[in-house]
């Protein structure tokens, strides 16, 4: 078995397979002395420990920043859930245990990642100023009704749940072999796609009942051209891009439905992207 | 450097080398780990098992082997509907089995060549005439499959990868809330699946394995993640 082979292997699928593993050609030369005096059934763990440096980890500093990031998400569902079960009576008795569970699970998440981001040194932002009518706390806001009118109320939810899911999934990449980190906020992610569902399947049960065919859908299902499915046509923007239809280079058009191709992918956003239709509406700025 | 992808010119073909780029890299792992064990002991196992492989390709074919079997079931859920289901039920069944469907053959059509092959599920154990038996059963496989997601995100070694299994993941998870909430309404966040934190559970890859070849007659392993024989 020869290393320069394959080496050679590797570099017809990743022609940057050398840099990746160090600039500096002569490093691989090194690795001949290694191999030759270690037993053939060892080597894959030494090429795996070269690729693990090669797609390197990132810097605790930008970890702290994904943290930041979500925290501040947090502090914002947190916020509007606790302002919710405040309101007496904004709940119909049969929904209370629905949001009262999210309320819980919010409030954990923004404790999780302050005490997280400690734990790495870091300093947590403070929760930012909130306008949950949408309107940058100057009045005029699209959601006027958001704490007296219930069906607003779940509106505004399902925007913030859905918004939350493609959050974490663009900040995930940041975040790759971080085995502690990632899997805990693709662990938040997951619930937030929870939430989501039932979100979604109590705005779809209040419209339809809990038996007839449904209008609503606990996935996101976009049309060909525009990907907001919630009838919230000011919200379009949180939910542009779930129209794709092309997967890892894939274009699943020709497999299925565009309603089931789209719901079937749920897609990111860059966290340029989520802060851009927070910031200045729900987030004052 | 990236490659582009004309899909109107391009074809499927230079889709599926772009995606594969770097889980070529991997391939080229499975062919020395393969080799290197031709000179040591074999390592025994049941014939029919399949090796879900080394490095993202592992990852991915993992992935396949779970969106296999949710597919066959939701296919049978779908074609013999358990009694007294509702028309609700029957949309989102439906529809949840679409889109198993579609992950499974999304993943067929991108690993191509590296695909493990087509498993043969055993869903004996299920009652599909009644409906607890049925939801009880959609209800593991879409907790499972959220946990094994979770579970393996930190072994994927290219963000690509990674993000399309984070689109598909929140799908699972919006499924199993569903699936919870027709079970039980008001349970779909409940402490079986998500911890004290309020962080979904995760699994490995060997504790899922072991779990979901029960519904298997092809038994799945992976050697190179620490589940080598059933």
């Amino acid at each position: 078995m020869n290393l320069f082979e394959i080496i050679d292997e590797i570099e017809k699928v990743d022609p940057e397979i050398h840099e990746r593993l160090n600039p500096r050609r002569a490093a691989i030369k090194n690795i001949t002395s290694f191999g030759s005096k270690v037993a053939v059934a060892a080597l894959p763990f030494a090429l795996g420990t070269m690729f693990k440096k090669a797609y390197a980890a990132a810097s605790t500093a930008d970890v702290i920043g994904v943290l930041n990031y979500a925290l501040t998400l947090e502090y914002l569902e947190a916020g509007f859930y606790n302002q919710g079960t405040s309101k007496a009576g904004l709940f119909p008795g049969s929904d209370t245990q629905y949001i009262n569970k999210i309320t819980a699970d919010e409030n954990n998440h923004v404790t999780f990642l302050k005490n997280v981001i400690g734990s790495l040194g870091g300093t947590a932002v403070a929760a930012p100023t909130v306008d949950y009518t949408g309107g940058n706390n100057k009045g005029g806001g699209p959601f006027p009704t958001v704490f007296t009118n219930y069906d607003t109320f779940l509106a505004v939810a399902q925007v913030f749940e859905d918004t939350g899911v493609r959050a974490y999934k663009g900040a995930a990449p940041i975040l790759i072999n971080n085995q502690v980190v990632l899997t805990a906020a693709l662990g938040i992610h997951a619930v937030e796609a929870r939430h989501a569902s039932a979100i979604r399947k109590l705005r779809n049960d209040r419209a339809n009942g809990a038996t007839a065919k449904p209008t609503i859908y606990p996935y996101i299902v976009s049309s060909a051209s525009l990907g907001n499915d919630t009838g919230v046509s000011v919200a379009n923007g949180n939910y542009a891009g779930e129209e794709n239809q092309t997967q890892g280079g894939v274009n699943l058009s020709s497999l299925a439905s565009t309603a089931v191709v789209t719901a079937a992918f749920d897609e990111p956003l860059t966290k340029d992207q989520v802060l851009a239709l927070l910031v200045g509406s729900f987030i004052v700025n | 450097m990236k490659t582009d992808t004309n899909l109107t010119t391009g074809g499927a073909n230079m889709a599926r080398r772009s995606f594969l780029r770097y889980a070529g890299a991997s391939a080229a792992t499975v062919a020395i780990l393969g080799a290197a064990s031709c000179r040591s002991e074999q390592i025994p196992h049941p014939v029919d098992a399949t090796d879900i492989g080394s490095g993202d390709i592992g990852i991915l074919n993992y992935a396949y082997a779970l969106e296999q079997l949710e597919a066959a079931f939701y296919m049978q859920v779908v074609a013999t509907p358990y009694s007294g289901i509702s028309t609700s039920e029957t949309a989102y069944l439906t529809d949840i089995r679409d889109h198993e469907v579609l992950h499974r053959d999304f993943f067929k059509t991108a690993l191509g060549s590296a695909a493990i092959k087509g498993l043969t599920p055993d869903f004996s154990t299920i009652n599909f005439s009644d409906r607890a038996s049925v939801l009880g059963a959609a209800k593991l496989f879409e907790d499972t499959g959220v946990k094994a997601y979770d579970g393996a995100g930190y072994l994927i070694q290219s963000p690509d990868y990674l993000t399309i299994a984070g689109k598909i993941v929140s799908v699972e998870a919006r499924h199993a809330a569903l699936i919870a909430n027709l079970i039980t309404p008001g349970s779909f966040v409940n402490p079986d699946q998500v911890d004290e934190n309020g962080i979904n559970r995760s699994a490995s890859i060997a504790e899922i394995l072991s779990a979901v070849n029960g519904f298997l007659k092809t038994k799945v392993i992976a050697s190179s993640f620490g589940y080598d024989k059933v």
